[in-house]
């Protein structure tokens, strides 16, 4: 589903984060990207997004070349992918509700169509009873919820989530990984970057391990590191 | 485009608004004042232009004659015009024409008038009007009647249309550089009112991008706020100098009816309208440098 050919990533800065990378990410995988602060794990993703663009290589995304997309179709792509950031990005002065249903606005979704995803979003989160709260008043790991029932709400292919445990206590990271676990099992693709070593080794599901900008493992059913 | 949609841009263009209202307001003060100098300059030249164009028909030579001149008299002058090549036109105006014309420029106060209808009452001679080709063919034709016996004056306006219409342009010149100026001002007050604007919503810029928001999504209540900011500006230049317009126009209609003012609603709303517009176009200019500028999308 997604592939990606020979990328090199060279920031204006001379820096270069990725070299050479090739991986190809199959339908309803789930796969975990590791690594040491620096490797390029976030300019890998934001290459899937195309937040950035490879200086070198082709990222495939559905057959579609993303690199070689028209600027107007990008917002087309995004819709395809739900995004989870370590730091929630929800919307402070929105509801729960409203920050769910935002990304069904912003994608020109009709009030009906709203009415019914983001109830359900909600639900699969398990934070229906919290949809009139704000943000502010959740703990970490209801932030985090909210921002997967969003990263859902648009039925995507591919969930990608950066360090989405970063900011969580251990139990409350299993809590979310458990929900990921749910959504991949309904067939959704999913790309996670993680330093959480216990949840890895536990999860046996694939690991790639990045550093200096190379992919030096890649293991299904692998452990955090060697 | 959804209803949905459409309310979502003008809550956040208000919201906006409301979060940086002094800005706003010092945006909407300075467009109104650029726009209020604008109109006032235009509806100046408009009547300049018009107070001329009444005035032109004024330069033109009046040859009046005394009471007792007899009509061979005066045939003997309209020869004499009849002769010259440097006369354009010339028109015999009788005392009767004179008194009903001058009527007509007293307006509703023609009742001072009432009662010098009566030939031997009316005080107002016959005379010619005469216009040459040019101004200065003027002066040397005046002359040339002023001497006759059956003539008891010769009068003409040379000079007054020539100040008008420089005053007509000094004023044009002198509006449409500070028009220029505070209109430059007022687009960059606004630019940097959405600037700001842009700023404090980065953070929910970004979220929109990533949750596939398409560009005109995320610019579009920018744009808005711009353009409402330029048109409340505009609404209110455009109030004060309606109201400020008519009630000097019914002052002046009063204390100095001959002065022709130019009362054409149909105009000056044409004038109003297009000062909102220039409105409406500053704001969304300015919005426009600012979303362009620091709204990488
Ligand atoms: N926008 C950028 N401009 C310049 N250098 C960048 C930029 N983003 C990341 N880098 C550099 O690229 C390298 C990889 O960064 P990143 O992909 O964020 O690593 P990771 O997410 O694995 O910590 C780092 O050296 C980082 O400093
Ligand atoms: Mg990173």
């Amino acid at each position: 589903m997604i592939q990606l050919y020979d990328i090199t990533k060279v920031y204006p800065n001379e820096i270069k984060a990725l070299d050479n990378v090739t991986i190809r990410f199959p339908k309803g995988s789930f796969n975990f990207l590791v690594g040491p602060s620096g490797a390029g794990k976030s300019t890998l993703i934001k290459l899937i997004y195309r937040e950035e663009f490879p200086t070198r290589g082709r990222v495939i995304f559905n057959g579609r070349n993303v690199t070689r997309m028209r600027r107007r179709e990008v917002p087309f792509l995004r819709r395809k992918i739900g995004m989870v950031f370590q730091d929630f990005r929800l919307l402070p002065q929105k509801t729960v509700y409203e920050n769910v249903a935002f990304a069904l606005e912003i994608a020109g979704a009709s009030s009906r169509v709203i009415k019914k995803a983001v109830p359900a979003a909600l639900e699969v989160v398990g934070l229906k009873q919290k949809a009139g709260v704000f943000p502010g008043h959740l703990s970490g790991g209801e932030q985090q919820r909210v921002s997967v029932s969003r990263a859902i709400v648009n039925n995507p292919d591919l969930i990608i989530a950066d360090e989405p445990t970063g900011n969580l206590d251990p139990e409350t990271a299993w809590e979310l990984m458990r929900l990921f676990l749910d959504i991949n099992q309904s067939g959704t693709t999913i790309l996670m970057v993680t330093h959480a070593r216990d949840i890895v080794n536990e999860m046996k599901q694939r690991v790639i391990e990045l550093a200096g900008g190379q992919v030096v493992r890649d293991e299904e059913k692998g452990t955090y590191s060697l | 485009m959804r209803l949905r949609t459409i309310c979502y841009y003008f809550r956040e263009a208000l919201q906006s608004i409301l979060r940086n209202s002094w800005l706003s307001i010092t945006s909407i003060g300075v467009v109104a004042v650029s726009l209020f100098i604008l109109g006032c300059s235009l509806l100046v030249v408009l009547n300049a232009g018009n107070v001329a164009d009444n005035l032109e028909s004024s330069v033109e030579i009046s040859i009046f004659f005394k009471d007792q001149a007899t009509p061979a008299q005066i045939k003997e002058v309209e020869d004499k015009l009849t002769g010259l090549s440097e006369v354009a036109q010339y028109e015999f105006v009788t005392k009767q024409k004179a008194l009903e014309e001058m009527k007509k420029n007293f307006g509703e106060q023609k009742g001072i008038l009432d009662g010098l209808e009566e030939e031997e009452k009316n005080p107002l001679p016959d005379a010619f009007r005469v216009k040459t080709h040019m101004v200065e063919q003027v002066a040397p034709l005046a002359k040339q009647f002023e001497g006759l016996i059956q003539v008891d004056e010769v009068r003409y306006g040379q000079g007054v249309v020539e100040q008008l219409m420089a005053l007509s342009h000094w004023v044009r010149t002198a509006g449409l550089v500070t028009m220029v100026l505070l209109g430059v001002a007022a687009v960059f007050l606004i630019a940097t009112t959405i600037r700001l604007s842009v700023f404090s919503r980065r953070r929910e810029i970004e979220i929109m991008k990533f949750l596939g928001a398409t560009n005109w999504f995320v610019r579009f209540p920018f744009l808005l706020e711009g353009m409402f900011l330029g048109l409340a500006g505009s609404l209110l230049a455009v109030a004060a100098i309606y109201y400020g317009y008519f009630s000097i126009i019914s002052s002046i209609q009063v204390s100095l009816p001959f002065v022709p003012m130019v009362s054409n609603r149909n105009l000056i709303i044409l004038l109003m309208e297009g000062l909102l517009l220039a409105g409406l176009v500053i704001g969304a200019a300015g919005s426009m440098i600012s979303v362009r500028r620091f709204l990488k999308v």
